[in-house]
C-alpha cells in the first residue's frame, strides 16, 4: 500500500514542479478560448433559455481541458520514463499492477481536477455559471478525468516515441473532445451529426457536467452517468489485463 | 519454516529459455547461486547475460523455465522475490525532476518503506555522495549518477545484489571504492552476482564463476578449478642453440612466442627436470619466464574453443 502512495506522491510533484507547463497554460489556453468566442458568438447564439453563450460555453472549457490534461499526465509521464529508461525504478520494486494502474490514474484525476478548478476560477469572473447539482459536477469530473487518464496510460505504454503519442493525442483525443459539444449543443446539429455525437463518450462527460451546473442538457444525467461509467470500468479493465500482462513494459 | 526459507539458494534458474524472434537469447540456462557468494556471470557481449537478469528481476518473462530468489519464484511470487533482490541496471539513467535523496526516498517507498533515513545517509556516505544529497541528478557527472544507482538497488536491504556491469565508463577511484564496499555488503551476508568486462574484477572477487556464449552456459565452477582447467602454468624459454625440444616436452609445446617457445607445464615439478633435459642436451637457457594463467587466458581460451 505505502508503495502506491509513495509512486501516487511522486506522479503528482512531477506535475506539479512543472506547473507552468501542466497547470497554467492550459487555464490560460482555456481563457482565451473562451474570451475569442464569447466575444464572437455571444450575441447571436443562445443555447438554453436564459442562459448566455459564455456561461454555456464555461463547463464545456472546463471539461474539455480536465480530459486533455488528464490525459496528458498519464500519457506523458509514461512515455518519458519509458523513453529515458528510468521506468525500470518503478519495475523492479514489489509494486502490482492495480498499484501501478492505481497510482497513474488517481495523479491523471488530480491533474485534470486541478486544472479543470484553474479554468473554473479564471473564467467564472465572466458568468459565473449556477451549480444546480454540485454533486453531478463532481462525479463527471473525476470520471471524465478518468477515463482519460486511463486512456493515457493506455497511450503511454503503446506508444515508443513521442511522434506515436502525439498521432494519439491528435487525431483521437483532440477530434472526440473538439466535437463533443463544448462550443455548442448538438440541438443544433444536422441530424446525421447529431447521431455520430452521441456515440462519443466525452460527449455525456460534457453534458453531464454541464447538467450540474445549469440542471438542463442535451440528455438525461443519469444516461450521461451510465455511459460515462461504463466507459471507464470497460477500460479500466481492459487496462488492468495490458498492465497484467506485461505488455510493452515486461516483455 | 524460517528454517526452510534459510536453507533456500540465493538464486535458482532452472532451464530458463527466451527468445526474441528468430534470435534465442537464453537457451536452457541453469544454475544456482548459494547465498552468501561471490557470484561472476562472465561472456562477450550479446551472450544473455542482461537478459538473465532480465528475467530475475522480473523486467522479462522467461518463454520457458523459472527463477527464484531466496527461494520465492520471480512470477508467482514476485513481490516476496523482488523484496529480495536490489538490481543495479547496466544502463545509466535516471529521474531529471529529482534529487539525490528524493530519489532515494522514493525508491525506498517503492518497497513499502517508510522513515528510512539512517539507511539512506548510510549508503550516501559509504558511497561518496553525502555531499551531493540535495544537488539534482542532472547536475551529477556519469560516475556520481552510477553511485546513485547502487545506492537505489540497495535502499531494500536486499540479500541478493546483482550488478550488471557496474564499472563500465567508471572512473579507477570509483572501481576502487565501490568494490570495497561491496565486498563489505558481501561479508555482511548479502549474496553478489556480478556482470563484468574486466575480467580482473572477476578474478579478484568472485569464488565462482559462470561463463555464458550464445545464451548457453559453457563453464560453472569454482574460480580456482576453472583456473586450474586450463593447466595451471604456462613456460616461455629461449634457449641456444633455438634447436628442437628434446621428445618428452614436443607434446607441452603450446606455440613459439618471441624467439622462443611456450610449454604448458603440467605442474611446479615438472620445471626442474626439464631444466636438466635441457642441459643435457647441450642446450643453454637464454631466457625464461614462468606465467599464472589468469581468468581472461581462460576465458578467451574458452570462448575461442566453443566457436571451433
Amino acid at each position: 500500500m505505502y508503495g502506491f502512495q509513495t509512486l501516487f506522491k511522486k506522479e503528482i510533484l512531477r506535475f506539479w514542479r512543472v506547473g507552468f507547463q501542466t497547470v497554467a497554460a492550459p487555464v490560460l489556453t482555456a481563457l482565451l478560448y473562451l474570451l475569442v468566442f464569447s466575444h464572437a458568438l455571444s450575441r447571436h447564439v443562445e443555447v438554453y433559455a436564459g442562459v448566455s453563450y459564455t456561461a454555456f460555453l464555461i463547463p464545456g472549457l472546463v471539461m474539455m481541458s480536465m480530459v486533455q490534461n488528464a490525459f496528458a499526465n498519464s500519457s506523458s509521464s509514461l512515455i518519458q520514463s519509458k523513453i529515458t529508461g528510468n521506468i525500470v525504478f518503478i519495475l523492479l520494486p514489489p509494486l502490482s499492477h492495480r498499484e501501478f494502474f492505481a497510482a497513474y490514474l488517481l495523479a491523471a484525476i488530480v491533474r485534470g481536477v486541478v486544472v479543470g478548478a484553474g479554468v473554473l476560477l479564471a473564467t467564472g469572473w465572466m458568468a459565473l455559471p449556477p451549480v444546480e447539482h454540485p454533486l453531478w459536477v463532481l462525479t463527471f469530473a473525476v470520471l471524465g478525468s478518468g477515463i482519460l487518464g486511463v486512456l493515457g496510460i493506455v497511450a503511454g505504454i503503446w506508444a515508443e516515441k513521442f511522434d506515436q503519442l502525439a498521432a494519439f493525442q491528435n487525431f483521437l483525443i483532440m477530434p472526440l473532445t473538439f466535437l463533443s459539444g463544448v462550443f455548442y449543443s448538438v440541438h443544433t446539429l444536422p441530424p446525421f451529426w447529431y447521431t455520430v455525437s452521441h456515440l462519443n463518450p466525452v460527449f455525456y462527460m460534457i453534458d453531464g457536467f454541464r447538467y450540474g451546473f445549469f440542471g438542463v442538457g442535451d440528455t438525461d444525467p443519469w444516461q450521461s452517468f451510465t455511459v460515462v461509467s461504463l466507459c471507464f470500468v470497460v477500460l479500466s479493465w481492459l487496462t488492468l489485463h495490458l498492465l497484467k500482462s506485461g505488455y510493452k513494459l515486461r516483455h | 519454516m524460517i528454517k526452510e526459507r534459510d536453507m533456500s539458494a540465493a538464486i535458482e534458474v532452472q532451464g530458463v529459455s527466451k527468445r526474441f524472434g528468430q534470435f534465442t537469447a537464453l537457451n536452457q540456462v541453469s544454475f544456482t547461486v548459494q547465498q552468501g557468494e561471490f557470484f561472476a556471470l562472465l561472456g562477450p557481449n550479446g551472450a544473455g547475460k542482461t537478459t538473465l537478469i532480465s528475467c530475475l528481476a522480473g523486467l522479462s518473462r522467461p518463454d520457458q523455465g523459472a527463477l527464484r530468489v531466496m527461494g520465492h519464484d520471480v512470477v508467482s511470487d514476485y513481490r516476496a522475490a523482488r523484496a529480495a533482490l536490489g538490481v543495479v541496471p547496466q544502463e545509466l539513467v535516471f529521474d531529471p525532476f529529482l534529487t539525490v535523496r528524493e530519489t532515494l526516498r522514493f525508491q525506498s517507498g517503492y518497497f513499502g518503506l517508510r522513515n528510512n533515513d539512517a539507511w539512506i545517509d548510510e549508503i550516501l556516505h559509504k558511497l561518496g555522495l553525502s555531499n551531493k544529497a540535495d544537488s539534482n541528478m542532472r547536475a551529477l557527472s556519469g560516475g556520481m549518477k552510477r553511485r546513485v544507482m547502487v545506492a537505489q538497488a540497495l535502499v531494500h536491504k536486499p540479500p541478493v545484489i546483482v550488478l550488471d556491469e557496474p564499472t563500465a565508463g567508471v572512473d579507477v577511484e570509483l572501481r576502487q571504492s565501490l568494490w570495497t564496499f561491496v565486498q563489505e555488503l558481501n561479508h555482511a551476508g548479502h549474496t553478489i552476482v556480478l556482470t563484468t568486462h574486466y575480467l580482473e574484477e572477476a578474478e579478484m572477487l568472485c569464488s565462482r564463476i559462470a561463463m555464458l556464449k550464445a545464451g548457453q552456459i559453457i563453464a560453472l565452477e569454482d574460480k580456482t578449478t576453472l583456473l586450474g582447467r586450463d593447466a595451471g602454468r604456462e613456460l616461455w624459454i629461449k634457449t641456444e642453440p633455438a634447436g628442437t625440444l628434446p621428445e618428452p616436452y614436443q607434446e607441452w609445446k603450446v606455440r613459439e612466442e618471441e624467439g622462443g617457445v611456450v610449454l604448458k607445464l603440467p605442474s611446479i615439478q615438472a620445471l626442474e627436470p626439464l631444466l636438466q633435459t635441457l642441459r643435457q642436451q647441450g642446450l643453454i637457457l637464454r631466457d625464461m619466464r614462468l606465467r599464472e594463467t589468469d581468468l581472461e587466458h581462460v576465458f578467451v581460451s574458452m570462448m575461442h574453443k566453443e566457436m571451433q
